[in-house]
């Protein structure tokens, strides 16, 4: 058995650096929405009021318990097969609202569809790494900025969220390396990222173990760049980097 | 003298549990009241319910504020933030703000309450660390001060507002014997400027020389009050004795 990686290397090159756009681009937007619909809910999640609660509390038990690729297909395929079925011509006024064509018959875009199932993942986990991080501030901090006469969302947002968003750092690097690898289900529904030129490219030169450590070096050096620019960050957050 | 504190029959329940039961105190101008009893008595629970830090569950607490009459504390339908810029509030284990530096926490609440500038609220603040004997520590985090020093900087950090009462929650519990005194030294001297001051401690020696009174609380209730020469030479009730005794 021969191994071909030289020519691998030569015609798979031009197509990944297509992908890691793609990649880079829906794990960048994903990751950023999820952080700010992670924190959202975080603060529904907390509030003293119940209805927001359970809102959030449903959103984070969904996106948990089912498979990102069931959700991905979800969006993509079914979600637009029944708003055709129940709102006929839906596309031609969403195309009027939206800033961008709706593309007859998907609603969404691949790209589009892979961002959301993304963001809404990343979100849900968000949501419990940002609760997490902000019990884990000590309640004497709470105590001690309403004693001063800080409101609430004062106290929140000057003492309790810098404490809390630092705390949240290491697991947040978590998620940010999972939620990139996460982009490579996009394949399934025709994101143009690494995996799915890989696999096309694998299965029309039926050169698959080559291919596919190539893609998995791609992975690894894109995780590994975040690895360490996450660790820099670590290190810059902390109280005493000084010393 | 007029009064700056009124309690009045103040009664408060975690659930089934009562742990302050028809508190009554008057607290004047300038005052020094200590408050001291033990463990589990309802010392640190009478205190936090002042400011509103634990809700009373019946009862009337009352400031007798300098431009506004009288307010009632209890009362759900004040605005308990405004309340609370006038009574500074210091705690056992000093709840300074980790991520910001000496200066920047005792800047936080004039800043974002919109008391002063952010130029006045550092000259101010720098004042207070001069007061407190920590001028030299403005830029350092609280992780890099002594437990005696953090103390200090959390006292600057309650009279940013200018409070016109300050409660101290067992200022030194938490502090090594050799950082108490220089704590008990700042409370000293802003007792001396004619701050009003209820403070709950187990420095005996601190309510013989600074406090105007003394009051036990045990049990839930009071169990005698006085001057401190009185209360501690010669006290009047059981429980007192028993106290007195078991800590001397």
């Amino acid at each position: 058995m021969n191994f071909d990686f030289a020519r691998v290397f030569e015609q798979l090159t031009p197509l990944l650096w297509q992908g890691l756009y793609y990649t880079l681009y829906v794990s960048f937007v994903s990751i950023v929405a999820g952080m700010i619909v992670g924190l959202i809910s975080c603060f529904m999640i907390i509030s003293r009021y119940r209805i927001l609660r359970i809102l959030s509390g449903t959103f984070v038990w969904v996106i948990r318990g089912t498979p990102m690729l069931v959700q991905a297909m979800f969006f993509f395929f079914g979600v637009p097969q029944v708003l055709r079925m129940v709102v006929p011509g839906i596309n031609e006024t969403l195309t009027e609202i939206l800033p961008f064509a709706v593309n007859i018959p998907m609603l969404f875009t691949p790209v589009q569809a892979g961002i959301l199932t993304v963001a809404l993942n990343a979100g849900a986990y968000f949501t419990e790494i940002f609760r997490a991080g902000i019990n884990a501030v000590d309640k004497g901090q709470n105590e001690a900025a309403r004693s001063l006469g800080l409101t609430q969302w004062k106290t929140m947002y000057k003492v309790i969220l810098p404490q809390a968003l630092r705390i949240s750092l290491p697991p947040s690097v978590n998620q940010w390396i999972i939620s990139v690898k996460d982009t490579s289900l996009l394949s399934a529904i025709g994101v143009g990222e690494l995996m799915q030129q890989t696999r096309i490219y694998a299965g029309r030169t039926m050169i698959n173990f080559e291919s596919f450590i190539y893609v998995a070096l791609w992975y690894l050096a894109i995780l590994s760049v975040l690895m360490i620019l996450a660790k820099k960050l670590e290190t810059w957050v902390t109280y005493d980097r000084k010393n | 003298m007029t009064e700056k504190i009124k309690v009045s029959n103040l009664y408060k329940s975690f659930g089934k549990l009562e742990v302050l039961r028809d508190i009554s105190v008057d607290v004047q101008e300038g005052e020094v009241v200590c408050v001291i009893g033990p463990s589990g008595g309802g010392k640190s629970t009478f205190l936090r319910c002042i400011n509103r830090l634990e809700e009373a569950t019946q009862g009337e607490i009352i400031l007798g504020a300098k431009d506004a009459g009288n307010i009632t504390i209890t009362d759900p339908k004040i605005n308990i933030n405004k309340v609370r810029e006038r009574i500074g509030m210091v705690f056992q284990s000093f709840n300074l703000f980790p991520h910001l530096t000496a200066k920047k926490n005792i800047m936080l609440a004039p800043v974002s309450l919109n008391k002063m500038k952010k130029a006045e609220a550092e000259q101010n603040a720098l004042a207070l660390l001069e007061r407190v004997g920590l001028a030299e520590k403005a830029n350092n985090y609280p992780h890099e001060l002594s437990g005696g020093q953090k103390q200090r900087v959390a006292i600057a950090r309650a009279l940013a507002m200018q409070p016109e009462v300050m409660l101290f929650d067992e200022p030194t519990s938490a502090l090594d014997p050799e950082l108490v005194g220089e704590v008990l030294a700042v409370m000293q001297k802003l007792a001396a400027d004619g701050m009003t001051m209820l403070v709950v401690t187990h420095e005996m020696g601190f309510a013989r020389d600074v406090a105007d009174r003394v009051i036990l609380i045990a049990e839930g209730q009071i169990a005698e009050e006085g001057a401190p020469a009185e209360f501690f030479t010669n006290p009047k009730e059981d429980r007192t004795k028993e106290f007195l005794s078991s800590i001397l």
